[in-house]
């Protein structure tokens, strides 16, 4: 019984994590938009959260390129918990730099995820309401 | 906690981009300075931005590797007249290029804006998550 509550939770955990790891990612994004040589990057979340969550078979193959796009320069991710699998941006416009960060684009994905984040809290703190509901029902 | 990186991720680019503008300042105020009596001026100045990582992989930071120095020849403007003038009447001023300069100025300064939009975005979503579950 109690699983079945919690399950909500757990998937809008794993939620959660995602949209900040991709917030972070934006936010390095957004920091290097004058680095020469810079190329920005993002991760598709809807299968970055499919295989966080272990929904679909993609999961584990996922799992394998996002170790060996995070593999140069060390860095073990947090845990066991799945890293996305980073993708590099196309160029929009070309630069004498080389840098690949379209500032429209970035700044728009970092309001798009804050507000993505912001509502899944909002799912969290209603389902957190939901069950302190449940548990208080027999005072009313 | 991930999204606590964003303020070491935006904070590296804020004061990165304050030192570009801190270069571009010393560029232009030396914009009208005359050669020395070793006959170099002041050069212009430019900051090379590089990625750093900081901590997971992911989070990509910024600083300043190097201050490269112009190679471009000072300007040289016949004015026999000026203390600063050489044997043949020339006076050497400084390489700056003032329209680059402020070009340079407005777009650090645009960085600077985005990045601490960035941290007050984050500082927002921080504060909503510490009150999660009391709202």
């Amino acid at each position: 019984m109690i699983a079945k509550l919690t399950e909500g939770l757990e998937f809008h955990g794993q939620a959660l994590l995602l949209r900040a790891e991709r917030q972070r990612l934006i936010a390095g994004n957004i920091a290097n938009a004058d680095t020469p040589g810079f190329k920005a990057r993002d991760f598709d979340f809807a299968s970055a959260l499919r295989a966080a969550t272990g929904a679909g078979a993609a999961g584990a193959a996922g799992a394998d390129i996002a170790r060996d796009v995070l593999a140069p320069g060390g860095g073990a991710g947090a845990g066991s918990r799945v890293q996305p699998v980073l993708r590099y941006a196309l160029p929009s416009q070309t630069h004498l730099d080389n840098n690949l960060v379209d500032m429209d684009r970035e700044r728009a994905a970092f309001a798009d995820n804050a507000v993505k984040y912001e509502s899944t809290l909002r799912f969290i703190n209603g389902s957190l309401r939901t069950l302190q509901d449940a548990m208080k029902s027999h005072h009313g | 906690m991930s999204m606590m990186r964003i303020f070491d991720v935006a904070g590296s680019a804020v004061s990165a981009q304050s030192q570009r503008l801190n270069v571009v300042a010393s560029n232009l105020a030396n914009a009208d300075t005359v050669a020395g009596p070793d006959g170099s001026a002041y050069k212009a100045r430019q900051v090379v931005f590089q990625t750093v990582m900081l901590g997971q992989q992911s989070s990509a930071g910024v600083r300043v590797a190097t201050v490269s120095e112009s190679d471009a020849p000072g300007r040289r403007v016949h004015d026999p007249k000026h203390p600063g003038a050489d044997a043949e009447g020339y006076v050497t001023y400084s390489n700056v290029s003032p329209v680059e300069e402020m070009v340079n100025m407005i777009s650090a300064s645009r960085s600077y804006q985005n990045n601490v939009e960035v941290m007050n975005t984050a500082r927002t979503l921080l504060m909503k998550t510490l009150q999660l579950g009391q709202g």
